[in-house]
């Protein structure tokens, strides 16, 4: 099950995030999550939202770059090797391109990570071949 | 149908063109006899040309052949500002019909003056430009070069309106309704600046409007100099076929030279403009075919005639006859001017080797601005290029490759070291009119 994810790319300088926030925030776009990877003169800020579609219009009427790419949301159990268990199925053989953990777990006992694969099409076979599961955005949303 | 002569739009030659095929030796005769007449009107009237002729010991009857050019004194940028207003006008300020100026970001503007004959040779060359590459009374046409004091807009129309085509004077800028118009109006032909023309393409793509899609055949693009890459990304991605205009305000605005459809260098209406090529730093006269320094002198012109100006381009005139039979002689397309040479760390740098640069690495022309910065006593050069859409990645390895790439190519070109940083749209001067491509911070000594 594939999440979109919406990519922006940002100066790194500051109030950057708030024009990018508060852009997405004007048009009512709620954010479920959000990470930021930072290279000297540049970022990208990541975002999982209520509505990619429109958050990728609104930010380009901003005069920003975004992109959607797809993602994969993945509850581990919130406890010690929760992740390596994940790691240790076939899903660990693949290339991932970055992750990130879901703020607090809004399942209980449950952490949810976030995977970017480089082919994410033959992980969701790894993982439906796995007892791991992945969720969908609505289900995200708790 | 509008109206146009009766087989006007099957013959090769148009009546109009037909001064561009004149025989060569009558061409240099007529050129001589003109020439002969603007020295003497500029050593009459204008004082700073006969004082400068006074000084060489140069009287109009020592021009007898059009190599006598050479004995007249230059005339350069500095020359008009420093006689700003009206000190070089050669006929009473009655006689004249239109003024136009430069925008004067250096210091006091630069005015020009046409009486009503001035006018129409202006029109009349812009018009032979044209038909040259295909435009016809039949096109209707975007202008978007910019309105006013700019020799550019209002030249342009006037071009157009002799060719009796259907003109959209709409200027520069408010981009979005430029792309409505353009598919509203059923534009066929557009003239302006390519560097505006690269915006109009990105915002139209925004809208979801494909400007291949349109019916837009033909552009004429000018006033900045433009690479071929350029017009090769342009027209792979619009299917619009670019054609390039020359000019100068100094000398008319543009219409001095234009391509025609062989696209091999531009012709220069050189029964009103008279070029030589010159060795910039010796300023001796060199033979076609070799680089230099461009100098225009007018040959027709009444409210203000120009003797050699110099006009920073660098270019040559082709020794060969072009394929269209013109027999007016051709110069290169102008890569270069010696004023936007940047000498870094001692090796000369033109903003068009970037857009080279740019288009090797990626295939893509995005919008840049070149900073000069002076940090430890080092002059530095950061090239900021624009993320859009299609450059961009969620993924940090690949932007970081991205600029790596383009730092590469560029390095490889300038054969000096760069910063390249990647920087947001909208984060860069947009260009409206003429590209603004470098910004020069270096504290001088």
């Amino acid at each position: 099950m594939k999440i979109p994810q919406v990519s922006v790319f940002v100066s790194n300088r500051p109030g950057r995030l708030q024009a990018v926030c508060r852009s997405l925030a004007d048009a009512g776009v709620n954010l479920l999550s959000l990470t930021l990877a930072d290279s000297g003169e540049f970022g990208l800020i990541r975002l999982i939202v209520s509505d990619s579609e429109k958050a990728v219009e609104v930010l380009s009427k901003a005069g920003l770059t975004a992109t959607i790419t797809d993602v994969v949301a993945c509850p581990v159990e919130a406890k010690a090797g929760g992740l390596a268990d994940l790691l240790s199925t076939a899903v660990g053989n693949q290339q991932i391109d970055y992750m990130y953990a879901f703020p607090a777990s809004s399942k209980a006992g449950k952490d949810i990570m976030i995977l970017r694969f480089q082919d994410t099409d033959a992980a969701i076979k790894a993982l439906e071949a796995s007892n791991f599961k992945a969720i969908s955005k609505e289900e995200l949303l708790g | 149908m509008r109206s146009t002569a009766w087989n006007d739009e099957e013959n090769k030659v148009l009546p109009e063109m037909a001064l561009d095929f004149m025989p060569e030796e009558q061409l240099r005769e007529l050129q001589l006899q003109r020439l002969r007449a603007t020295v003497k009107l500029a050593y009459e009237k204008v004082p700073l040309f006969r004082q400068r002729m006074d000084e060489k010991g140069v009287k109009p009857e020592d021009i007898k052949t059009l190599k006598d050019i050479a004995k007249v004194p230059f005339t350069m940028k500095k020359d008009l500002r420093d006689t700003y207003p009206y000190g070089l006008f050669a006929v009473d300020l009655s006689e004249v019909v239109r003024l136009h100026a430069s925008s004067g970001t250096t210091g006091k503007p630069i005015v020009v003056g046409y009486t009503k004959e001035d006018m129409e040779v202006w029109a009349s060359v812009i018009k032979r430009g044209l038909l040259a590459c295909g435009f016809r009374s039949t096109d209707i046409v975007q202008n978007f070069f910019g309105y006013g004091l700019f020799t550019g807009g209002l030249g342009i129309h006037g071009g157009f309106e002799a060719l009796g085509a259907t003109i959209v004077p709409i200027s520069g800028g408010n981009t979005e309704r430029q792309v409505m118009l353009m598919k509203d109006f059923g534009v066929t032909a557009l003239a302006g600046t390519p560097s505006y023309f690269l915006r109009i393409m990105d915002v139209a793509e925004k809208m979801g409007i494909s400007i291949r899609d349109l019916g837009v055949k033909r552009a004429m693009f000018g006033a900045e100099p433009w690479s071929d890459g350029m017009r090769d990304y342009i027209e792979e991605k619009t299917g619009i076929k670019c054609y390039d205009i020359y000019g100068l305000s100094e000398i008319v605005g543009p219409g001095v030279g234009c391509e025609c459809e062989c696209r091999d260098g531009m012709h220069i209406f050189e029964d009103h403009f008279y070029p030589e090529i010159v060795d910039p730093e010796t300023l001796e006269p060199l033979p076609d075919g070799e680089e230099g320094e461009l100098v225009l002198s007018t040959l027709s012109k009444r409210a203000m005639p120009i003797l050699r100006y110099r006009t920073r381009d660098i270019t040559a005139i082709e020794k060969t006859r072009c394929k269209c039979g013109r027999t007016i002689r051709r110069i290169r397309r102008i890569g270069r001017r010696t004023d936007d040479m940047i000498i870094l760390r001692g090796v000369n740098v033109f903003p068009s080797q970037i857009e080279t640069a740019l288009l090797r690495a990626e295939k893509i022309l995005p919008n840049y601005l070149i900073v000069l910065d002076t940090k430890n006593n080092m002059d530095t050069l950061e090239v900021k290029i624009e993320v859009t859409r299609e450059m961009m990645s969620d993924s940090m390895g690949a932007m970081e490759k991205l600029n790596k790439k383009f730092k590469q190519s560029i390095e490889q070109i300038l054969g000096v070291s760069v910063i390249v940083t990647l920087c947001e749209p909208d984060s860069l001067p947009k260009s409206e009119g003429k590209a603004k491509r470098v910004l020069d911070n270096r504290k001088r000594m």
